[in-house]
């Protein structure tokens, strides 16, 4: 019973292999579109072809004749039982919403919007009568371009009168935590550097693996939801707040999730119409999207111009930024819509003492697919500004890039540091990151190198990129969100039930696709309550388990959902310490516990913490008064944010006669703070690194003239592969978070958020004696080429020229490898 | 309909079906072998990747009719038993997969590329996985799994 004595180390640190794979190896797993219920019934979307159009009329008759379907039901048929898809966050008090109803029945406003749903006996039978569906529509014009929508050229919906959505405004001198940067900004436009710059942000899709898929089964006593989504306590409030269904009739279970990246945290128009027919039918049914759904119509990210105006003294010393963005909401503000810009808000300084700050936004409704959050959301776009005006600061001063972000940074004795945005940075040493990463980079070295290629005329140029990213993590503390206005609180609840036979089930409001919490989240507990950690069980993402949870986006899971966890451990300590005081006869002051075991101060008597639960299961012989059970929950609302940052550099190398580039090494050093499993911590650095590359080389995507997304296949849409990506260096630095008892950082963002300027800054370090100063992301060769020949990094990308298209595969995009492919 | 025969991970199996239907609905749909996914509708993506005959190919790209008389090994029949097969052991070991979706796919990709090529280098992995997307891990630790693979089976 007592194997607790000989519990070797402690698991907070250890790279244990994850629990969760042994499923997902051998095939065993529960994707939300494997589940088969009796008498199952499948949906298919009729969707609109154009971006902006009137339905004049739907005939569904003949799809109706088609062989087993059930019915065909349009926006009219399903009325208010459809419910409306919410936006958690509007802005500004006078923020335009566009009502959203999941299926229009008057006009849709983006290519992909569904118009009508067939249910038929299988999933072919109803995409075949869907095909069928005969709609007639009227096309309006429709508002494409992000600037010409921002001066209300074409109306997205023209019942509102424009397309200009909310405009948020943060500006340090009116908040009190800096000066004025117009002030700031006239002053160096007589003895100082001004530099000017406007960056595009492009349309990118987080692209997940598993495509969403929702079945609803309403014939038990709660109408039962399954969704690949992040986020099932929102979706089952959602769903009750506009459908009328009580929420208490109401189970939402997120079973295996593959991928979302933010982009599965939404109330989709799908979930809701699924919803909606098994309530009509009475009947289970399911909805499976195709990957070309599923890039049309599930949520983009990014999409903004970044208008950008930095302020320095003549040594570099920088005095004030003012930012302007202009961001695509596409047609509808999803669910944190307008407010993923806004959380970029207060990174734009970053790491550096700016004395003087202003920040803009102007939201726009276009008619393309709606955006919201995607890995980083907000804060990639911002460490993507300051560290390419950095880049062109030093340019200005003549110094190496690192000397001006040295000259200007906090230093580590500076913390905690309240910064022009009003955050106060609780812990950091860029000074430390930045050695080490130099160190592991060859920093010096690969200087040399490029200045020797640059003396020869060498037709391969070399260059190196810099990111010195911060960011800010772990959403939210509530009374933050709710001065922003945002819809909801940022706590997270956990609980921890002690079961008789010494095993130990965790649940967590947190909501995994992919992260390995049931792995660091055993983890913590194993070292809390000193049990092994095989006899922790987490669970998750199911609303009847997990009855409360604010699931996982944000980087919060082990910040916030970690450190409720640790409160309802230590709950469970103090319950079980009178009966152990009972048991053994003396008082509770002078029990002490620790490594998993209760013991009488002074004496070597003791008991494990499995014999205090099973003696709590029989409640033979308790305290009087006190209840039988140890079982106890948290609900933590965190007090700040957390400040991860890294110092991570890039080598590019660029043939300035194709305008080919190809990464040479890639070196990142992270402070997350104390790391629970820093393998699980690795893998979430290189996967969020090769999203950052991505957004830099290759993705995006693209709208042709009439709305219609051209890049709506994996043919398209160029997702790295294995041959793109190279192996990264990864290390790091630790400086403690002072603001959880953990000491813990989040990570899940972190690379994605750095490495894109690093890649963008190397690219342009190799050209920039070509007189160039950008090149528009992705850095396509074409782009490359032309902004060595012509100076302009600019204009659209072609699918064609993105580098994993070979003259030898057809230009046909990834290839199929498989042995037996060409058969 | 058409009538099919064939053998899946060791067990013959015989159904009418519809002759355009893929090898992965029949898969999936048929007899419930849903641990080979489906992550894209052009045969870019890999997730689907089996073994016909010993040989990997993408099910999705494959009619459930072609396969009539052959042998089909999915993610669900490649471990003997409890024992996994060692390129199941590598991606644990080297953390090779995260949300595990493309990891059927993947593990199954990999074991053809060894048949092939017992050991390769880092870049020969790189090619030959290309096939295969993987949105989480950037490939870094499912390169370095197949890698693994190789040298313990050396
Ligand atoms: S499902 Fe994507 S290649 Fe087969
Ligand atoms: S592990 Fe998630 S897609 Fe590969």
């Amino acid at each position: 019973m007592t194997a607790v004595a000989d519990k070797p180390d402690l698991e907070i640190g250890r790279d244990r292999r994850r629990k969760e794979d042994q499923r997902l190896i051998t095939g065993r797993t529960r994707w939300t579109d494997n589940l088969v219920l009796p008498g199952m019934l499948h949906l298919a979307m009729v969707r609109s072809p154009f971006a902006h159009a009137k339905i004049v009329s739907i005939d569904t008759e003949a799809a109706k004749q088609s062989p087993n379907v059930v019915g065909v039901f349009t926006g009219a048929d399903l009325g208010e039982a459809q419910g409306a898809c919410i936006n958690a966050w509007a802005i500004t008090p006078d923020q335009v919403t566009p009502p959203h109803v999941p299926m229009p029945s008057d006009r849709v406003a983006f290519a992909g919007e569904t118009v009508a749903v067939v249910v038929a006996r299988t999933a072919a039978e109803a995409r075949d009568a869907a095909e069928l569906v005969d709609v007639e529509y009227d096309e309006l014009p429709a508002a494409l371009d992000l600037k010409e929508s921002a001066a209300d050229t074409v109306l997205a919906h023209p019942d509102l009168g424009t397309n200009k959505s909310a405009l948020w405004v943060f500006d340090s001198a009116e908040a009190g935590t800096g000066s004025s940067a117009d002030a700031a900004i006239e002053k160096a436009r007589g003895d100082g550097i001004v530099i000017e710059r406007e960056y595009r942000q492009q349309r990118l899709i987080p692209a997940f693996m598993e495509p969403r898929s929702t079945v609803v089964d309403p014939t038990g006593e709660q109408i039962t939801v399954w969704s690949a989504t992040q986020i099932p306590h929102i979706l089952r409030f959602a769903i009750a707040a506009t459908t009328g269904v009580p929420e208490s009739k109401i189970r939402v279970i997120a079973p295996d999730v593959g991928g979302g990246f933010g982009g599965k945290l939404q109330q989709t128009p799908e979930e809701m119409i699924t919803f909606a027919v098994a309530r009509k039918l009475g009947k289970p049914v399911k909805y499976t999207e195709t990957r070309s759904e599923s890039l049309m119509t599930a949520h983009h990210g990014r999409d903004q111009w970044q208008k950008l105006t930095l302020s320095a003294e003549k040594d570099g010393t920088v005095t004030g930024l003012k930012v302007e963005l202009t961001a695509d909401l596409g047609a509808y503000i999803a669910i944190v819509g307008g407010g993923v810009p806004v959380l970029g808000a207060f990174m734009f300084n970053a790491i550096y003492k700016f004395p003087a700050y202003h920040f803009s936004c102007q939201t726009v409704l276009t008619n393309k697919t709606w955006t919201d959050a995607y890995r980083g959301a907000g804060r990639p776009e911002a460490t993507y500004a300051i560290e390419r005006l950095m880049d062109e600061l030093a340019i200005e001063v003549g110094v190496d890039p690192l000397e001006i972000r040295e000259k200007n940074w906090i230093k580590h004795e500076e913390f905690p540091f309240t910064t022009v945005a009003g955050l106060e940075y609780d812990s950091g040493n860029y000074e430390a990151a930045t050695a080490k990463a130099k160190e592991a980079f060859g920093y010096d070295e690969l200087r040399a190198e490029q200045k020797q290629r640059r003396e020869s005329g060498d037709r391969i140029q070399l260059g190196i990129g810099i990111s010195t990213f911060t960011e800010m993590c772990g959403l939210a503390p509530s009374r933050v969100l709710g001065s922003l206005n945002y819809g909801a609180g940022g706590w997270e609840h956990a609980s921890v039930r002690m079961l008789a036979t010494g095993k130990v089930e965790v649940i967590t409001g947190a909501s995994a696709h992919g992260q390995g919490h049931e792995t660091a989240f055993s983890q913590i507990v194993a070292d809390r309550l000193g049990v092994a950690f095989e006899d922790v069980e987490v669970l998750h993402g199911d609303t009847q388990i997990a009855h409360k949870g604010l699931d996982t986006y944000g980087s919060r899971s082990l910040v916030v959902g970690g450190e409720a966890l640790v409160k309802a451990a230590d709950k469970v300590i103090e319950k079980a310490k009178p009966i152990a005081a009972h048991l053994l006869e003396a008082s509770v002051d002078d029990i002490e516990f620790s490594a998993g075991r209760f013991s009488v101060r002074g004496t070597d008597q003791g008991l494990a913490m499995a014999e205090i639960a099973m003696a709590t299961f029989a409640a033979h012989n308790l305290p009087d008064g006190i209840e039988p059970s140890i079982d106890s929950d948290a609900t933590y609302d965190p007090v700040n944010f957390n400040y991860p940052h890294g110092t991570h550099l890039c080598a590019m190398e660029v043939d300035t006669e194709t305008g080919g580039v190809l990464m040479r090494k890639y070196v990142c050093v992270d402070d997350i703070g104390n790391i629970i499993n820093p393998m699980i911590v690795e893998g979430q650095v290189h996967g969020g690194l090769a999203q950052g590359i991505a957004q830099a080389l290759w993705e995006e995507a693209v709208y042709d003239d009439s709305g219609t997304l051209v890049s709506g296949s994996f043919v398209d849409y160029l997702l790295p592969t294995s041959a793109d990506t190279i192996s990264f260096e990864v290390d790091h630095t630790t400086t403690a978070s002072t603001t959880n008892t953990l000491g813990t950082k989040g990570v899940g963002e972190a690379g994605t958020i750095a490495s894109t300027p690093a890649v963008v800054n190397a690219v342009v370090d190799a050209v920039r004696q070509f007189g160039v100063n950008d090149i528009q992301m992705p850095c396509t060769p074409e782009r490359v080429w032309r902004a060595i020949h012509s100076g302009d990094g600019g204009d659209e990308t072609e699918g064609a020229a993105a580098p994993h298209f070979t003259e030898e595969t057809g230009m046909q995009g990834q290839t199929d490898r498989t042995d037996g492919a060409n058969q | 309909m058409a009538r099919i025969e064939l053998t899946v991970d060791g067990a013959k199996v015989s159904d009418d079906v519809e002759p355009r239907m893929l090898l992965v609905q029949y898969l999936r749909e048929k007899l419930g072998k849903t641990g080979t996914v489906i992550g894209c509708d052009t045969s870019n993506c890999g997730a689907c990747t089996v073994h016909l005959d010993g040989r990997s190919v993408k099910s999705c790209n494959v009619l459930a009719v072609q396969a009539n008389g052959r042998e089909v090994t999915t993610i669900e029949g490649l471990a003997d038993g409890d024992q996994l097969h060692p390129v199941q052991e590598a991606f644990r070991e080297c953390h090779g997969l995260q949300c595990g979706f493309c990891t059927p796919g993947m593990i199954m990709q990999a074991v053809d590329l060894l048949g092939e090529n017992p050991s390769p280098t880092e870049a020969e992995v790189r090619e030959g996985m290309e096939g295969n997307l993987c949105r989480c891990t950037g490939y870094h630790n499912i390169v370095k799994s197949v890698l693994h693979a190789a040298g313990g089976a050396k």
